[in-house]
């Protein structure tokens, strides 16, 4: 089966020791929650997914060439 | 005994008064609202005789409750022409409330061409003729008072924009670290120059401190306030760790990051400007990531930002002065973004209002987009000096426009929109739309529900929901901006059952109150209303609840949002 690619943005401390933005191919039908848990990072620790610049849920399944962001919570004003 | 202290600047005297009952219960925001309702005709020219300048700190301003140390300022404003709040950090509040000063009045205006600055200590307050310090930036003044008064003085002061009276003016109060914090926005620095004080000096030497009703209740409701700060992700570990400034890359990848005077939701430039990026240089330079702006504060979203040669160069550096030169102007350079931040300190002038006027001018080709350099040599030379350029800009985006015929002038009731594009997120312009105070991101947060993911989740790009939700946080946030706390104490309070119930049971343990969740909530729908009521009799309308014409007709990247509230939608707002 082809894979897709999409790319990964991470902000804040989950840059630390991965990386600000990488393309990945993943299997088709992956979702944001395989990849979060894939980098390493813990449900609970992200604060908000966004999937092309709108948010998303967990169950989201990306397409190819998407922008998948990953923030933890964080917030300013 | 608690009391009012009153300056009658028409005849140079002052008096200390007891505090009326039905002002008793008030602090910071709401009874500087009340005040200002009450004694202040709506009509009145901002600049002139009539209007009244109020200071009060909150309602647990000077306890040991963190994040309590917000002084409140008010006054109809010259900007807006309606009735202005702005709240700050700082020493001050700590020392009124040491002193039991409940509020500050500032009234009339001096005969003559005199200036003038207060020293208020345990006695009262005095009024001294000022020659030496006019003309002078405020860490000039800060430095000169501190030498001639000692460390521990209280400074309240204007630059020399206030001086000028300009609409931009703001009010900068001496933080712990000798450098400010400011009353930013509506111009208030133009009301106490039309008043001729250039500043406030506060001794607390001998005061008589804070009672607290019940102490050990009031001990142990603080103790669980303080863990929910520091248990909610947002204000125990993300403010701490990269300062408001976080909030770039966010509204960047939401496509809500006003760009090119609000022409596109996302700049190309974001990585150089982010908080990211920010705290790696602040780190590099041996400057402080962390920073309060007043004791007690456990947050400190502040921090301390050298140039490249490590020597200090500002602090108090927020998103919305980094976005409005950065993203709005298209400057990428944060260096130069930092320069201009303390320069805007040093003359006393709003940050945003000032950063949103360099959008317009250079929408109207008054200088090249991404000129930082240029930015800062305006407000040096220009602003700084008031040539005729320099007032024009200094009197905020709204004048720049008018000036140089610009229709894309992002401003509500005259006040410039900060840093978050209403049409790709919506709750946020219902709050421009809607608060009393003009454009002002914080009278109702919405982001942290539309965008933060806290207090819940309202889609930011729908209309569904975002009424409600700005007139809840707007009725919150007027109630938090009476206790003298920090509007962040908002995250853990959207998202922590303890801490809410925590706040209110410390007001009721210093007072010996026993206020209820319903009694706070319709203490911010009393204030709402006072605001409002105020402006309406000065003479705004529902009409001036509206976005700017081009939300409407340009549709922003990346998400092609445009403003699609109707009138009635919006004036919705009101029924409570």
């Amino acid at each position: 089966m082809e894979q897709i690619h999409v790319t990964i943005k991470l902000f804040a401390h989950f840059r630390n020791g991965r990386f600000k933005e990488a393309n990945h191919p993943f299997a088709p039908g992956v979702d944001c929650r395989q990849i979060i848990l894939g980098l390493g990072l813990g449900l609970g620790e992200v604060g908000i997914v966004m999937v092309n610049g709108q948010h998303a849920s967990l169950d989201q399944r990306l397409k190819e060439q998407d922008t998948l962001a990953l923030f933890p919570l964080v917030g300013g004003g | 005994m608690d009391k009012i202290l009153r300056v009658n600047l028409n005849d140079l005297t002052t008096r200390v008064e007891e505090v009326p009952s039905e002002w008793a219960g008030l602090g910071g925001r709401a009874l500087t609202s009340t005040i200002v309702a009450k004694e202040v005709p709506p009509t009145c020219h901002a600049l002139g005789p009539n209007n009244k300048l109020v200071f009060a700190p909150g309602l647990l301003s000077g306890t040991a409750s963190s994040n309590s140390g917000r002084l409140s300022a008010g006054a109809k404003s010259p900007l807006t022409g309606g009735i202005k709040e702005s709240n700050v950090g700082g020493t001050a509040a700590q020392m009124f409330a040491r002193l039991r000063i409940h509020a500050l009045i500032i009234e009339g205006m001096p005969k003559g061409d005199g200036w003038y600055s207060l020293r208020i200590n345990k006695e009262g307050v005095s009024i001294q003729e000022e020659t030496g310090l006019l003309g002078l930036g405020n860490f000039a003044v800060i430095d000169a008072l501190q030498s001639l008064l000692g460390k521990k003085t209280g400074v309240i002061v204007i630059g020399p924009v206030g001086e000028m009276r300009l609409s931009s003016a703001n009010i900068s109060v001496k933080d712990p670290s000798g450098k400010i914090r400011s009353h930013g926005r509506g111009g208030l620095g133009a009301v106490m120059g039309s008043k001729r004080i250039k500043f406030i000096s506060i001794d607390d030497e001998g005061a008589p401190g804070i009672q607290i009703a019940d102490p050990e209740k009031f001990k142990a409701a603080s103790r669980v306030f303080t863990k929910a700060l520091m248990d909610h992700p947002v204000s125990g570990q993300g403010l701490p760790t990269y300062g408001t400034n976080v909030l770039v890359n966010i509204l960047h990848e939401a496509g809500g990051l006003p760009t090119r005077n609000f022409t596109y939701g996302q700049f190309d430039g974001h990585e150089q400007i982010c908080g990211e990026t920010m705290h790696d240089t602040i780190v590099a330079r041996g400057g402080k990531p962390r920073h309060g702006c007043h004791a007690g504060c456990v947050i400190q979203c502040s921090q301390v930002y050298n140039d490249k040669d490590g020597q200090y160069l500002t602090s108090g550096f927020e998103y919305e002065t980094i976005w409005g030169l950065g993203a709005n102007c298209l400057i990428k350079e944060l260096d130069d973004i930092a320069q201009a931040d303390s320069v805007m300190d040093d003359l006393g002038i709003d940050s945003i209002e000032t950063a949103v006027a360099f959008g317009v001018a250079m929408e109207a080709g008054l200088l090249p987009w991404g000129d930082g350099k240029e930015v800062v040599r305006i407000l040096r030379d220009e602003i700084g000096k008031g040539t005729a350029l320099g007032r024009v800009i200094g009197s905020g985006a709204g004048a720049v426009g008018r000036t140089y015929g610009v229709t894309r002038v992002p401003v509500v009731k005259n006040q410039a929109i900060p840093a978050y594009d209403p049409r790709s997120v919506k709750g946020i312009g219902i709050t421009y739309c809607t608060s009393p105070m003009g454009a002002d991101h914080t009278a109702g947060y919405t982001i942290a529900t539309n965008i933060l993911n806290v207090g819940g989740q309202v889609d930011p790009l729908k209309k569904d929901g975002q009424i409600e939700l700005s007139r809840n946080l707007q009725i919150a946030t007027a109630a938090i901006d009476s206790t003298g706390m920090c509007i962040f104490i908002a995250f853990p309070a959207l998202d922590i059952p303890e801490c809410l119930p925590a706040l209110i049971d410390m007001i009721n343990a210093r007072f010996g109150a026993s206020l209820t969740g319903d009694d706070v909530v319709n203490l911010g729908k009393t204030i709402l209303k006072t605001e409002r009521a105020f402006n309406l009799a000065a003479g705004l309308t529902a009409a001036d609840d509206r976005l700017p014409e081009f939300f409407k007709s340009d549709p922003v990247a990346p998400h092609q949002a445009v403003w699609d509230f109707t009138n009635e939608e919006i004036d919705a707002f009101w029924d409570f």
